[in-house]
């Protein structure tokens, strides 16, 4: 309607995009961002110019904002709360209108949320702490291709955590020699082996060379032990069509999963790999290579909870959580949060674990967690405790650095991942009766025995960089 | 250092087959914790030869909404008797997850118990 003439110049943005009465909507797009603003400039001002510049907005009225109804388009500040514990930082909560983002593209909405705003001068740090997205939209996106009910059917695994491991080193072994590797470690009791993240196709082993030697490890390693196995073979590559003749090939040679990593290669060429993996029956591991440089900072970046919530609704089987307990970062609390998101159908809001928005999944199948990382046996009883039957425990060094070699290092891993599902099924409290119950174990398994003597002094505790905010 | 050599792989059949095999008290709490999870005890068996596929054969019909381990447990042992060359299973079906919550071997082939 012809109500507004045009006024050229500069507004506040708290004029327009400030609305402390809006009541969100539940096809609205929610946001929180932690914000700290430049000395000066009030908090409405600050969340509005969040709102405005991650939307609809820029720094100066334009004559084209009457021929559409930016009412309607526009995003919303819509509450501020402090954040406990750092005066200088508040939440402002943002909701944006459906229509603001292309159907099915995570990468539309994360080019919206994350884009120029975060570099923008009038903030000293922005972060975002989570997406509410609104099931009318998830709808519109593929999600995981498989999910954990159809994995566990295909791989006849049932009531216990999976097992793997990340072949070590890293780089530098020939296709053949690391063949060897998957099949002890197979043919000893784990359910998955792993390509390392930087393994792609090296000129010390091209990328199909390491297929062929690793699926007859696994087939071999399938044969005998009367398991179902699999190896994450990394069809990660430097182009869409690379990526895409890799797991074609994998698909060849029978492999029932491959792996991606979603943060370096993208949301555009993770959600088309997904998207062929539906079609052609094949699971997807996710890894997370980069993240940490956005998430760990409490302060400016992205919390991991949404880029677990984006990667969920791009597509993924399997991805890495953190472990809570080893090498690397990941509080406990914020750890079970982020967990939900990949498995449960419906996650409340939950201060205490850094939730802050009910989100519903409208029935998009949920993701394995995989828990990775520096752990080893004796983390075993409070993995089981933690992550509970849909998770795959992912033990490299653990493994490998067994002093009798893979497949005992795998067969003790085994052993104690079975002792601590059948104590916890008994009624017992695994994490604290941990030493009694492998211990207990060991007796029957001169693996396990030598596995706890190596590694018993072996500890990660470190504080936690990214705490989650006290209320 | 003393190495123990990691000999020819052994068949093994999924939850709980790397541990010593179950005895009747091991086998009664976990059929307990089965119930007590709120699925469906249900019993299939094989010949080893065919164990990988997806499909074994079903013994009767699962025991819907039965809460008696003793029953179960009996169930368990006539499977067995019935097929002493056969793999015999317990499953718990998870209707809520269309899935099953646990499944693993109790009377593995030619282990007859009586």
């Amino acid at each position: 309607m012809a109500n507004n003439s045009y006024q050229a110049g500069v507004k506040n943005y708290a004029d327009n995009y400030w609305t402390p009465d809006y009541v969100p909507l539940d096809t609205d797009l929610l946001a929180c961002f932690k914000v700290v603003a430049q000395e000066g400039v009030p908090r409405e001002e600050a969340a509005a110019a969040v709102a405005a510049e991650s939307s609809t907005g820029t720094w100066t009225t334009v004559w084209t904002d009457l021929l559409t109804d930016l009412d309607y388009y526009k995003g919303r500040a819509y509450r501020i709360e402090p954040v406990g514990g750092d005066p200088s930082a508040f939440f402002a909560f943002v909701a944006y209108p459906m229509d603001l983002f292309e159907e099915g593209s995570v990468v539309n909405v994360l080019t919206s949320l994350v884009g120029n705003v975060f570099g923008f001068k009038a903030l000293r740090s922005l972060r975002l702490e989570d997406i509410r997205f609104p099931v009318a939209y998830v709808k519109t996106c593929g999600g995981p291709p498989n999910g954990i009910q159809v994995e566990r059917d295909r791989l006849g695994k049932y009531g216990r955590p999976l097992l793997g491991c990340t072949i070590k080193p890293k780089l530098g072994l020939s296709a053949k020699n690391y063949g060897r590797a998957v099949y002890e470690c197979l043919r000893g009791g784990l359910d998955f082996t792993k390509d390392d993240e930087n393994i792609n196709s090296q000129p010390f082993m091209r990328w199909n060379h390491r297929f062929e030697f690793v699926m007859e490890a696994v087939h071999k390693a399938t044969a005998e032990t009367g398991e179902r196995k699999g190896h994450y073979l990394n069809v990660t590559s430097a182009t869409p069509e690379e990526m895409y003749k890799r797991a074609e090939f994998a698909k060849s040679l029978g492999a029932p999963i491959i792996m991606h990593d979603f943060f370096t290669a993208g949301f555009t060429a993770n959600t088309g790999l997904a998207n062929w993996c539906r079609e052609n029956g094949m699971l997807l591991h996710i890894h997370r290579a980069m993240h940490a440089v956005v998430d760990r900072n409490p302060m400016h970046g992205i919390h991991f909870r949404v880029l677990t919530k984006c990667l969920r609704l791009s597509g993924g089987d399997h991805l890495h959580s953190g472990t809570v307990v080893g090498k690397l970062e990941g509080d406990r609390a914020a750890t079970l949060g982020w967990i939900d998101l990949m498995r449960e159908a419906f996650v409340p809001e939950n201060r205490k674990r850094g939730i802050f928005f009910d989100q519903d999944w409208a029935s998009m199948p949920g993701l394995m967690p995989v828990a990775s990382g520096g752990i080893h046996v004796w983390h075993m009883p409070a993995l089981v405790a933690i992550f509970g039957d849909d998770s795959c425990l992912q033990f490299g060094g653990g493994t490998l650095g067994h002093p009798w070699g893979n497949a005992p290092g795998a067969h003790a891993n085994r052993v104690a991942l079975e002792a601590c599902v059948e104590a916890r099924n008994q009624g017992r409290e695994v994490e604290r009766e941990g030493r009694e119950i492998l211990t207990e174990a060991a007796r029957h398994s001169p693996e396990l025995a030598i596995a706890m003597e190596t590694w018993k002094e072996i500890k990660f505790e470190f504080d936690t960089v990214d705490k989650l905010d006290v209320a | 250092m003393h190495i123990d050599p990691y000999g020819p792989t052994q068949r093994h059949g999924e939850t709980f087959s790397y541990l010593p095999p179950l005895t009747p008290e091991r086998i009664r709490q976990q059929i307990a914790y089965l119930i007590q999870s709120g699925w469906n005890a249900a019993i299939e068996h094989t010949e080893p030869e065919k164990a990988l596929s997806n499909f074994w054969y079903l013994w009767e019909l699962p025991l819907f909404g039965e809460k008696s381990v003793d029953k179960v447990l009996a169930e368990l042992d006539a499977c067995h008797r019935a097929n002493p060359g056969h793999h015999v299973r317990l499953i718990g079906y998870d209707n809520y997850q269309q899935s099953q919550g646990t499944a693993f071997i109790v009377h593995r082939a030619g282990a007859l118990r009586t």
